[in-house]
């Protein structure tokens, strides 16, 4: 359906080559379209030092906050957050891993 | 007699008309025959609304109390929104199914009778396998027959555990069971099976996304929350369920991870949602079963929201894989905002409905000292932000530019969006409504200084992790293999492998034990036939002689034999 590659860098238009359900062919981005804010190299920057501020906020408010830790572990400071942190990268990384192992094109079973 | 009815069959019979009526009509009717069953569950007085005597067992036809009105509630809502969301969708097949089996899903709650349950349970089988076989494709009638495949066997295995059931109590009422004989796990594995607990899971992320546009939002909201109420009634407190409930949250978020087609994601994070549901189930405390029960109700609406603004997408640019998608929110931005909204819904963000139903369940595994238990269900909240929570909106509205600007959807599925999505903030604001229908009374305070902050802690620092290992979550054109690898090529492998080696061997087995029996049977003829040696008519002089010299025989030994 597309003849991008995924992955590469340059800009791209995405090939529909059949009729939506809608009957109505997507519109394709104009050669001068304005972009917002926030998709530019400048408003990304921006939006990671807001991230970053307020994940620091939400360590931060522990401080103000009565937390009351069912078993111990919970109470360590910031818990929350480097357990969420980590458990993510676990999970990535272990899913990764399966990858390797089970993935397939997406043609695998149209054959048969 | 009417005004006894299970609120169901409104919906039944009202798909079964529809395909008899013109586009108006069936336009109509899709909104109709909810509103009348949504309706009608209200006026249902408390306890066994109607029973008969049949066979020598009382049916009890409709039974309602608090857990049944809870999912008929939402259920009835499902399919009012859901029929809005599909009023372009011009397929008659697909909109006389959802109703039907919109239809069979309130039937199994308002059913007192495991009888009952199995009739409307079978009902949503066959009339979502016609939902799925609606597009017409090749890919949707195969899906359809796996699909298909599954849920008759499970019907069986049900059926089987009914019967034995039956059979041991000589009663047919629907109650608490305990797992403990063959007929309650057969029961057991019956209702699992639909809820989409592991080794079968596959069926459900095999079949779902091939539904149409409008057709999977159907699809998410019935089967496998049914199977929840099921479980909620017969198995609370059965302590399988926690760790069935474990494999399938984790399975769900990591299979989501790896998957590249937008509404695979979302078929599997619906697995990985209703493991927190069985998993609450299987803790078993009037906590964990009202988080379980609550949790259900939520996420039917935020899973159906999700569905809807990938239904949109899908209907207006005809593509469904991430890696063509991303940039949407352009043009799309009410579709995206929905979105949006479900994938916070989804990831239990403070004020949405996640997160005042699914911290009920982690609540309960807390009181009940689980500590693995609860520490992976915290992992598994932070993992549910990052598979659906942002991946979704992520790579379908913002990600690398597809340069497509699609236009925004029809008006009635943008209201059946913005619908749906001022229900997630409104349950998420305004909980009380909501706990009031739960089936126990509701002691639980959600909105804390501590919950708020933790949970934002653990959702905000898992989107960390989503852009900083961006990199390693590059869409590619895959899929990932999964149990049903086993009964899609092995299983067919190893029959083909038989047919080749086994077979020739059995064919010339046979053809040699056909020649043996052949044989014999001559042999025998010869022998015993009309002419044969010992077939033979004897003339009855000849009987006399032989008689007599038995009788002689007799006699001798009678004499000779030493007598002792």
């Amino acid at each position: 359906m597309t003849h991008t590659e995924p992955g590469s860098d340059a800009p791209r238009i995405v090939q529909v080559t059949e009729t939506p359900p809608s009957g109505v062919m997507p519109r394709t981005r104009a050669p001068d379209e304005k972009q917002p804010w926030f998709v530019t190299a400048k408003g990304i920057r921006i939006l990671w030092w807001v991230f970053g501020i307020v994940l620091a906020l939400t360590v931060l408010a522990e401080l103000v906050v009565h937390l009351h830790p069912h078993f111990g572990v919970d109470g360590w400071f910031g818990f929350h957050a480097w357990f969420g942190f980590l458990s993510c990268v676990a999970m990535v990384l272990f899913a990764k891993g399966l990858g390797m192992a089970l993935k397939r094109k997406d043609t695998y079973y149209d054959a048969g | 007699m009417l005004g006894n009815v299970s609120p169901g069959l409104f919906l039944i019979l009202g798909g079964l008309i529809l395909p008899l009526l013109p586009r108006r009509g069936r336009m109509t009717m899709t909104l109709l025959a909810p509103l009348l069953g949504f309706a009608h569950i209200w006026t249902l007085p408390e306890g066994v609304v109607s029973s008969i005597e049949y066979l020598g067992y009382t049916l009890e036809l409709v039974q309602t109390d608090a857990l049944s009105r809870l999912f008929g509630t939402i259920f009835g809502l499902m399919a009012v929104v859901g029929g809005l969301y599909a009023l372009p969708q011009k397929n008659t097949l697909e909109s006389a199914s959802a109703l039907v089996y919109a239809g069979g899903a309130m039937g199994v709650v308002f059913a007192g009778d495991l009888l009952g349950v199995f009739i409307y349970w079978e009902l949503m089988a066959i009339a979502s396998t016609l939902i799925i076989w609606s597009p017409g494709t090749p890919e949707s009638r195969r899906a359809g027959l796996r699909y298909a495949f599954i849920h008759l066997l499970g019907g069986v295995v049900l059926m089987a555990g009914i019967t034995g059931q039956i059979t041991a109590t000589g009663s047919a009422d629907f109650t608490a069971m305990t797992a403990d004989s063959w007929a309650t796990w057969m029961i057991l594995i019956g209702f699992l099976i639909n809820a989409g607990a592991p080794p079968l899971t596959a069926w459900l992320p095999d079949a779902y996304p091939e539904g149409s546009w409008s057709g999977t939002v159907f699809l998410s909201a019935f089967t496998t929350k049914t199977a929840v109420y099921v479980l909620l009634r017969g198995f609370p407190g059965t302590e399988i369920l926690v760790w069935v409930g474990l494999y399938m949250i984790f399975y769900g978020i990591i299979y989501a991870l790896l998957e590249n087609d937008m509404r695979r994601i979302l078929a599997y994070s619906i697995i990985n949602q209703v493991g927190f549901m069985v998993c609450g189930i299987g803790i078993g405390t009037e906590m964990a079963l009202n988080g379980a029960a609550s949790h259900a109700f939520a996420h039917i609406i935020y899973k159906a929201l999700l569905l809807m603004s990938a239904g949109s997408v899908l209907y207006m640019t005809g593509l469904r894989k991430c890696s063509d998608l991303g940039g949407l929110f352009r043009t799309m931005p009410v579709t995206a905002f929905c979105g949006i909204i479900g994938a916070l819904a989804i990831s239990a963000f403070p004020w949405t409905s996640g997160f005042v139903t699914k911290s009920m369940i982690t609540q309960g595994a807390a009181d009940e000292h689980m500590l693995w238990a609860w520490m992976l269900l915290q992992a598994a909240s932070a993992g549910v932000f990052l598979h659906a929570g942002i991946k979704f909106p992520w790579f379908v509205f913002f990600q690398k530019d597809s340069g497509l600007r699609p236009g925004e959807a029809p008006a009635p599925m943008i209201l059946a969006m913005l619908l749906f999505a001022g229900l997630c903030l409104f349950i998420g604001v305004w909980p009380d409504p909501l706990y009031a229908l739960l089936p126990y009374p509701v002691a639980y305070e959600s909105y804390t200084g501590a919950h708020v902050v933790t949970q934002l802690q653990l959702l905000l620092f898992s989107g960390l992790a989503f852009f900083i290992l961006l990199p390693l979550m590059k869409r590619t054109l895959t899929i990932t293999l999964d149990w049903d690898w086993l009964w899609r090529v092995a299983g067919p492998a190893v029959a083909a492998f038989l047919l080749r080696t086994v077979g020739p061997v059995w064919t010339g087995g046979l053809s040699v034990t056909r020649r043996g029996i052949g044989g014999l049977i001559a042999i025998t003829a010869r022998t015993h036939g009309p002419h044969g040696a010992l077939g033979r008519a004897w003339p009855i002089n000849t009987s006399a002689v032989m008689v007599a010299l038995f009788l002689l025989l007799y006699l001798i030994l009678f004499f000779v034999w030493p007598a002792g």
